[in-house]
């Protein structure tokens, strides 16, 4: 059975439609490897009934010769996407019981493709984190183990408070360890600051956020609305592209999403990329980088370049500036769309002796420290008197970096080239410090391109000295994910897909 | 810039949360870690640069100003802690 949970989703899919392989059991694989799974937290919700019966129907429609182009594949949802009648929590207290009454936009595309819902995945509280420490469930543990760690060590820390165990990173931490640990076929997740391609890079797997307005934002539980995007995170370039596919298209339901048509972003995979201009930017060689990250990101331009591609050295000089602005526009969004909850529609609450009391009583049990703090900096940030020398002066320099990018791709270059992430993934408790700023510091990579918009894919691109994986990240233009896809393939290719851990936890 | 305690106060009540006099001092310390963090925008030449509004180029769309969904007040009503004959129920707002 474990060759079922560790196929990739394009030869599942592949086997599916020649009758090889039945959804059933596939997806009957997949809930048993979920169960033994448990320890990790990967998974907040099971829901394997609801698995069986969406298999059951994708079998029939194969048969009938109706699939749709997920048909039959089981797939993982980040806990932050609506699924109508299965407890959708964003994994915080203070929506601890909400079952909602409609099904995000994007996830109904995934069952109206024939994709099967497995569960739903853990996630930092409302995706405020690069741990998934946050989580009101606790932590997830990443299949990965750490250096020298011998399976008994890894399995005794598990069953306990899984300190020194690896973080699977964030915010999409429990699809990038439930993608990692065959636990599904592709998980869904969100992307705000690197909250796809941060946990993509720390498991060995792939991930894209795609351009802001490609996917639906309706029915995803909101953090910063002019920077989060859903993406999928997948085994393999080619099964990112799949999941798009069908993820991505216009929903009149979000005034953001844009309305052009979705290509077939797994035509792009094996395209040809010589000839294209792959930019380098100096300003990303930050300091104190360690040495190993820079030897990757030379082997990854040395990959594309055999490939036929031109390796140029591009200066995108406001680099520096987009992490501390993001920590005043996210925050501030964060304050304004958290505000809803407050104990009266739905969600926890708290009674006090009259209104106030009750707001405050309920969203001070509800939040957890995290969250609490991003609300609090966002409200200070809006506030009469700092609204200029703050929010404002923040999205001026949002429009430099845009328009550093915006230069770059004028000058000729197809796609942009940089590290994922400034280290391999980091151990359970270890960055829970005083100063939050540590934890920031792990989207330096990834917060620009949230900030300008863009696509960007994390791809596996190595192992540490530790043997620990690395990911690469390619951005691109607005809306041409398909080069994405076509320079992550030629990566994953001459690096060799990352040997994902054996199943220590069952 | 830095907050003092008194300021955390005023931001905790500006954005409806409670906090403890145990808490004051520690929320002040990590909201002062963030506001040195984002310091380093100060340095930067903003003179003539509009503020961005919206990430993607797009005009804004407009719909029909008509209702397009709803009738299901029980639907809509289903998640919340405290309801009667299809109303929120909240603590007594006026005298």
């Amino acid at each position: 059975m474990t060759d079922l949970t560790h196929m990739t989703l394009a030869d599942a899919r592949d086997a599916l439609k020649a009758k090889k392989i039945s959804s059933v059991e596939l997806t009957q694989a997949h809930i048993a490897a979920v169960e033994a799974a448990r320890p990790l937290g990967a998974y907040v919700l099971e829901t394997p009934d609801q698995a069986r019966a969406m298999a059951q129907a994708s079998d029939e429609k194969i048969a009938k010769g109706e699939a749709g182009p997920l048909e039959g594949i089981p797939l993982g949802i980040k806990d932050l996407y609506a699924t109508k009648g299965v407890r959708t929590t964003a994994c915080s207290n203070i929506l601890a019981n909400f079952v909602p009454q409609y099904e995000s936009t994007v996830s109904s595309q995934l069952w109206r493709d024939g994709a099967v819902m497995l569960g739903k995945l853990s996630n930092d509280e409302f995706a405020m984190g690069s741990s998934n420490e946050s989580s009101s469930f606790g932590p997830v543990a990443s299949p990965w183990t750490p250096p020298n760690w011998s399976a008994e060590n890894a399995k005794a820390a598990l069953s306990g408070d899984k300190k020194g165990l690896l973080v699977p990173g964030g915010s999409s931490g429990g699809s990038a360890s439930a993608v990692a640990a065959g636990l599904c076929l592709g998980a869904t997740a969100t992307d705000t600051g690197g909250s796809i391609r941060q946990p993509a890079a720390f498991t060995g797997t792939v991930g894209i956020k795609p351009t802001y307005g490609r996917c639906s934002r309706w029915g995803i539980v909101a953090f910063a609305s002019s920077l989060d995007q859903a993406g999928p995170i997948a085994r393999t370039v080619r099964d990112t592209a799949i999941m798009l596919r069908s993820m991505a298209g216009h929903d009149a339901k979000d005034t953001t999403s844009v309305d052009r048509a979705v290509p077939d972003y797994e035509a792009a995979i094996g395209r040809s990329v010589k000839g294209m201009k792959i930019g380098i930017p100096k300003e990303y060689r930050v300091e104190g980088m360690s040495a190993e990250i820079d030897a990757l990101w030379t082997k990854g331009a040395d990959m594309l370049r055999a490939a036929g591609a031109e390796i140029v050295e591009i200066s995108l000089p406001h680099t520096k500036y987009a992490l501390p602005a993001y920590y005043i526009v996210a925050p501030a969004e964060a304050s304004s769309n958290l505000a809803r909850y407050d104990g009266v529609r739905y969600g926890l609450r708290v009674p006090g002796k009259d209104i106030t009391e009750m707001y405050e009583k309920t969203r001070a049990a509800g939040f957890g420290p995290e969250v609490r703090r991003r609300i609090m900096i966002g409200t200070y940030v809006l506030s009469a008197g700092y609204y200029d020398a703050y929010y404002v002066r923040a999205q001026q320099i949002r429009t430099l970096i845009k328009q550093d990018f915006e230069k770059a791709y004028a000058s000729g270059v197809d796609a942009v080239l940089t590290p994922a992430t400034p280290s391999p993934a980091f151990g359970i408790g270890e960055k829970s410090g005083a100063d939050p700023v540590e934890m920031y510091l792990n989207d330096v990579f990834t917060v620009t391109v949230n900030m300008a918009g863009l696509p960007g894919l994390a791809v596996p691109a190595g192992l540490s000295s530790d043997g620990l994986p690395l990911g690469l990240q390619l951005i691109g233009r607005p809306f041409d994910e398909e080069t994405l896809f076509s320079l992550g393939e030629v990566i994953e290719q001459a690096a060799g897909r990352t040997k994902l851990p054996e199943a220590w936890w069952a | 810039m830095s907050v003092d305690q008194a300021t955390v106060r005023r931001i905790a009540r500006l954005a409806r949360i409670a906090v403890t006099d145990e808490e004051v001092p520690h929320l002040m310390g990590e909201l002062n870690a963030m506001l040195s963090f984002v310091e380093q925008l100060g340095e930067v030449d903003v003179t003539g640069v509009e503020p961005m509004t919206s990430v993607t180029p797009m005009a804004m769309k407009k719909r029909v100003d008509q209702v397009s969904d709803g009738g299901y007040p029980e639907t809509v009503t289903g998640n919340a802690p405290m309801t009667e004959d299809h109303y929120f129920l909240v603590p007594k707002v006026v005298e």
